[in-house]
């Protein structure tokens, strides 16, 4: 047996141990992070040197340059960093405060309803702009009160949460299809290039109101991270550890739909970002040591690279969406094959 | 360091929906001292103690800490007094034994403070408690079940309150384990007069650890007090429905019930 001063200093050295693992796991992404942005201002149609990038960026006028970086490259990198990171925080809060990783946007219908609301608005009001903005938000928020109220009647359970979740996808996916029948023939492209979510053409408008949204909730996330922490651990232990659960439950809850219903109304939904993120962010920090900051910074170098395969690597140019989706597919089926091992259902 | 605590249970009635679990309870626990909640399945045992630790609210009744209603209490205050170990707590995937025993110093930590010097102080003395030093950097995914139930009471006892709830803390451990996590408490008890409240499902071990025992039935306390007092083949068929003899623990002299079946007895 070992004296008291041993065990503080053993139990403190193992505690330090994991926090560096945390610390270089953040510091990598980050680099990562500023790496990506740096080869997305630079690289494209023409390479512009980083020179003539911060020369621009510092507002001189560089023939041909200013254009393609300003209006092209600069909103594009915006929007991956935002939507990244707003992805990836407000899915791991969902997929840590339900202690499940299938309870997420992705697959419990939200991310659907956004697209549902979207291409309503294209196809049946050939509306543009900020009105499908609006429709994919209202459609969002609705369609997660809904999915919530009905989890909670007789008694709430995350079972039933995901389960609902999956039928409102369901029905989501079938509006959409609907939509897509009797749409006009014009519209068609538009649909569906904003449903598999891309990074061209995003309007700064919507980035600012992003950004609005990040304010907000970001830092309300953060607020709550520790009594997420202790959720984590069930309803009673969190209660008598004295969490007030339904008021963090709300706060992290709501914040969470905010963030994913106007990132995904700026982009379109980016595919599987959400759900990859945070459990791929605990995996590389081990020791459930992860938090939503890291599953966020994850979130940006998921999108930034998977935006650059999509743009750089292939002869055709395809949107994120589609290059995230083509990774997230196959996780997906392993984490249910793994799930159903392990009686997890 | 310790301070005197009354907590009561004033005609307490809970229920889900139209279904009522408990009728009308009222009692109060003896303060440093170990209670147990004994009686058969579904008779309301656990709920009894999900009341007193504020996870369900009552119908009606009130629970009172040194006279004041829990209910609108501040929880983190609550919480730096009372502890519970769930029956059934959920571990995070992966998370570390001395990680999981940090949780515990939540009501202790002001937001955005990271770990002070007193949460270590706990966090350390607590697993010294538990003795389960050498896990502290374990997953606990790859504890034994009985290893894993000491991690998560002294993540309770790192909470440092001066009452702590159990709620059926041995099931599923084999008797060794069982006997070592309640001789734990005995421990806790008697160093540092923690009140205990346990729900426990075995008679005989309720008998032998507890100094009060409350009995319950059909939502319905039916008897209280020292085990030597009311434990008789009266009570064990009133709370079991089920004939017994009560014999003389050999070894704790606590009384012992040996039940009566339809076989094996040369009656």
């Amino acid at each position: 047996m070992m004296n008291h001063l041993e065990n503080l200093a053993f139990i403190e050295e193992g505690q330090k141990k994991r926090k560096i693992r945390y610390r270089i796991v953040e510091a990598v992404l980050l680099l990562l992070a500023i790496i990506l942005c740096g080869l997305m201002m630079t690289v494209g149609n023409t390479y512009y040197s980083p020179r003539t990038v911060i020369q621009v960026l510092a507002g001189k006028d560089v023939q041909g340059a200013a254009f393609t970086i300003l209006t092209l490259r600069l909103p594009r990198m915006i929007a991956g960093i935002t939507t990244g990171f707003s992805f990836g925080l407000a899915g791991s809060v969902f997929q840590t405060m339900l202690r499940n990783p299938l309870a997420n946007p992705n697959i419990i219908g939200i991310t659907s309803a956004s697209s549902a609301g979207a291409v309503f608005c294209i196809l049946i009001l050939h509306a543009g702009g900020s009105i499908v903005f609006g429709g994919s938000i209202l459609a969002a928020t609705v369609t997660a009160i809904m999915i919530y109220l009905l989890s909670k009647l007789k008694k709430y359970s995350t079972g039933r949460l995901i389960l609902v979740g999956i039928g409102f996808q369901a029905l989501m996916n079938s509006a959409v299809s609907y939509f897509l029948l009797i749409g006009s023939e014009k519209d068609l492209a538009g649909a569906l290039r904003w449903m598999s979510g891309s990074l061209n053409g995003v309007q700064m408008t919507s980035i600012y109101l992003l950004l609005v949204a990040m304010l907000i909730c970001v830092p309300l996330i953060l607020f709550y991270a520790k009594s997420l922490k202790i959720l984590e651990l069930g309803e009673e232990s969190a209660t008598t550890m004295g969490v007030n659960t339904n008021k963090a439950r709300g706060i992290l809850l709501v914040s969470s739909v905010v963030l994913v219903a106007v990132a995904t109304a700026t982009t379109g939904p980016i595919a599987f970002v959400s759900f990859l993120s945070g459990p791929i962010a605990k995996r590389i920090t081990g020791h459930g040591n992860s938090s939503p900051v890291i599953a966020g910074l994850f979130g940006v170098v998921l999108v930034l690279a998977a935006d650059m395969i999509g743009q750089q690597a292939f002869a055709i140019r395809f949107p994120v969406g589609v290059i995230t989706g083509l990774l997230g597919a196959p996780y997906l089926i392993y984490l249910l094959i793994r799930m159903n091992r392990h009686g997890e259902f | 360091m310790r301070s005197e605590h009354i907590l009561k249970v004033d005609n307490l009635v809970v229920g889900y929906e139209e279904k009522t679990v408990i009728h009308d309870v009222s009692l109060e626990i003896p303060d440093g001292k170990i209670s147990v909640i004994i009686g058969a399945n579904a008779c309301g045992k656990s709920t009894l103690l999900k009341a007193m630790t504020r996870i369900i609210t009552p119908k009606s009744g009130v629970v009172t800490l040194d006279g004041e209603p829990i209910r609108p209490m501040n929880p983190k205050q609550l919480a730096r007094i009372c502890g519970l170990l769930p029956q059934d707590p959920v571990v995070p995937e992966g998370v570390t034994v001395s990680d999981l025993v940090a949780r515990g110093r939540y009501p202790h930590q002001k937001f955005l403070q990271g770990q002070t010097k007193q949460d270590l102080e706990a966090v350390t003395e607590a697993m010294e408690i538990m003795d389960i030093i050498e896990l502290a950097n374990r997953s606990m995914n790859e504890l034994s079940g009985g290893q894993r139930q000491r991690a998560w009471i002294a993540t309770a006892l790192a909470q440092q309150t001066d009452i702590l709830f159990l709620d059926e803390p041995t099931t599923f451990l084999d008797i060794n384990y069982q006997i070592e996590i309640l001789d734990l408490m005995a421990d806790l008890n008697q160093r540092k007069q923690t009140t205990i409240v346990m729900v426990l499902h075995d008679i005989n071990l309720a008998a032998r650890y507890a100094d009060q025992l409350f009995a319950m039935k059909n939502g319905k306390l039916i008897a209280q007090g020292a085990p030597n007092d009311i434990v008789t083949e009266k009570l064990i068929m009133d709370v079991f429905g089920m004939k017994s003899r009560i014999i003389s623990d050999t070894v704790s002299k606590s009384p012992y019930v040996i039940p009566i079946g339809r076989h094996f007895c040369d009656l």
